[in-house]
């Protein structure tokens, strides 16, 4: 595992930094806030998420890379590790029960699964019928998954991974959007445990107070191996 | 007139570990008992004329800010629409987050087991059981989505983390879900994946049908918050 330091701070909440160098990494792209983004991870291959401005959701959807039925499952994965919140540790589990990718370090802390993607559609319903014209992350994954074409559709768009957000659960079962808890530079990265196809829509909601109403850009990288 | 009035079309015992599936006309309502506690009715539910519009977890768990059902809340589609709506529950509190179990989780558990053996009392799962009755209406595992749980609890603590609550149903308690929209309804009877009992005793449910009204402007899910008002709104449109 690429880590230096581990810093517990709350139960849920495991901050671990990494030791991977962003100059030794094999592929860098920064994601515009609304624009989607698809490509593989191979096995062994690590994979970064970097928060450069602050607070930003990152709606992220993984795929077994050579069979797409086989996806990331939100409950499966919280199932497993019995927590609602990703961080470092966390297994990605998929559909048939498959790790695809694991947490390795994570320097905001917590990470939401519950929350999913903003939709044209939703926005209707969670905030006036007037909003539908709004760009939405469910467009910016269709977008991506029609032109990547390999028969995917609407039905692969479940239920996603929030990265960055905080979206808390009380014990009287409500479900609540807090604040962020990450800030610039603020990373998460992953292991991919199989050959995966990442899917990510960098959110472009302009309706909830949880980007301060103002989404920016990410960076993804990706390092070899190691062995 | 309250649906435990109206006459009931036709009725049925959902046998413990056993799947289920029926069309949910709009206009009717589906009422699930659990005649002797701590049943587990594991339930996906789709637009039955175009079944790419399914069950959304997230768009019903952020809409209405909650991670639990109970009267008063709806099921939302990825479309904006309701599916249907909770229009009675004497349990208070079902899971919409737990998910299901698969093959391993239950060898794991409850220890191995045949059809050969054990005959229908054999051990099974959710996904399995899931994906067979999808399978009768031509659908698979692209269409597995996320669950809900009748008749369980799953408390989430501060730190996230997740405890079945043992116990949550009692005998003859019972839920009410009235069809916003012509749903199918998919169930199985397995047990819950945290429920802790060391041994595999999924237990029946009953299922009715009955018509109902239509949601009046004062209808208790419609007016519990804007967010179900609109996504009434969004319902009627669709049948315009």
């Amino acid at each position: 595992m690429p880590t230096t330091t581990t810093t517990t701070i709350m139960t849920a909440t495991n901050l671990v930094e990494s030791s991977l160098s962003p100059s030794e990494a094999i592929y860098r792209h920064v994601i515009l806030a609304g624009d989607p983004w698809i490509h593989e991870i191979k096995k062994g291959q690590y994979f970064r998420i970097v928060d450069l401005h602050g607070n930003q959701a990152v709606d992220t959807l993984f795929y077994n890379a050579h069979d797409y039925s086989d996806r990331y499952s939100a409950q499966d994965t919280i199932q497993q590790q019995r927590n609602i919140y990703l961080t470092t540790g966390t297994k990605l589990i998929s559909t048939t029960g498959t790790a695809l990718l694991t947490i390795v370090a994570d320097t905001c802390g917590r990470h939401d699964t519950l929350g999913g993607a903003c939709a044209n559609e939703s926005n209707m319903v969670r905030y006036a019928l007037e909003k539908r014209h709004m760009h939405a992350c469910r467009n910016s994954f269709l977008k991506s998954v029609t032109e990547w074409g390999q028969s995917m559709s609407k039905r692969d768009i479940t239920s996603n991974i929030n990265f960055f957000m905080n979206v808390p659960v009380t014990p009287e079962g409500k479900l609540t959007f807090e604040d962020g808890i990450s800030d610039p530079g603020k990373y998460v990265e992953m292991r991919a445990e199989i050959d995966v196809l990442a899917l990510i829509s960098n959110c472009p909601q302009l309706n909830n107070p949880c980007n301060a109403y103002n989404p920016t850009p990410v960076e993804v990288l990706i390092w070899e191996a190691r062995l | 007139m309250y649906m435990s009035e109206m006459p009931i079309l036709w009725e049925e015992t959902i046998q413990p570990g056993a799947t289920w599936s029926h069309v949910l006309k709009r206009g009717t309502a589906l009422r699930v008992v659990d005649p002797e506690g701590g049943a587990n009715a594991a339930a996906i539910f789709y637009n039955f004329e175009c079944p790419v519009e399914r069950y959304n977890m997230p768009d019903t768990l952020k809409a209405q800010q909650i991670a639990r059902l109970t009267t008063g809340f709806v099921l939302y589609s990825d479309m904006g629409r309701i599916l249907c709506s909770v229009t009675a529950d004497t349990v208070g509190w079902h899971d919409p987050i737990g998910g299901t179990s698969n093959a391993s989780l239950i060898n794991a558990k409850y220890g191995p087991s045949t059809y050969q053996e054990s005959r229908n009392n054999n051990h099974k799962n959710g996904r399995d059981s899931f994906l067979v009755e999808l399978g009768k209406w031509g659908l698979g595992s692209r269409d597995l989505v996320a669950n809900v749980n009748l008749f369980s609890r799953v408390d989430v603590a501060e730190d996230g983390g997740m405890s079945f609550v043992p116990g949550n149903s009692k005998a003859g308690d019972s839920v009410e879900l009235r069809a916003e929209m012509n749903v199918l309804a998919i169930l199985n009877t397995c047990p819950h994946p945290l429920d802790p009992n060391p041994k595999y005793q999924p237990k029946p449910v009953q299922v009715s049908i009955r018509r109902v009204p239509p949601p009046a402007a004062e209808d208790p899910c419609r007016v519990s918050r804007p967010e179900n008002g609109r996504g009434f709104t969004l319902t009627e449109r669709y049948f315009l």
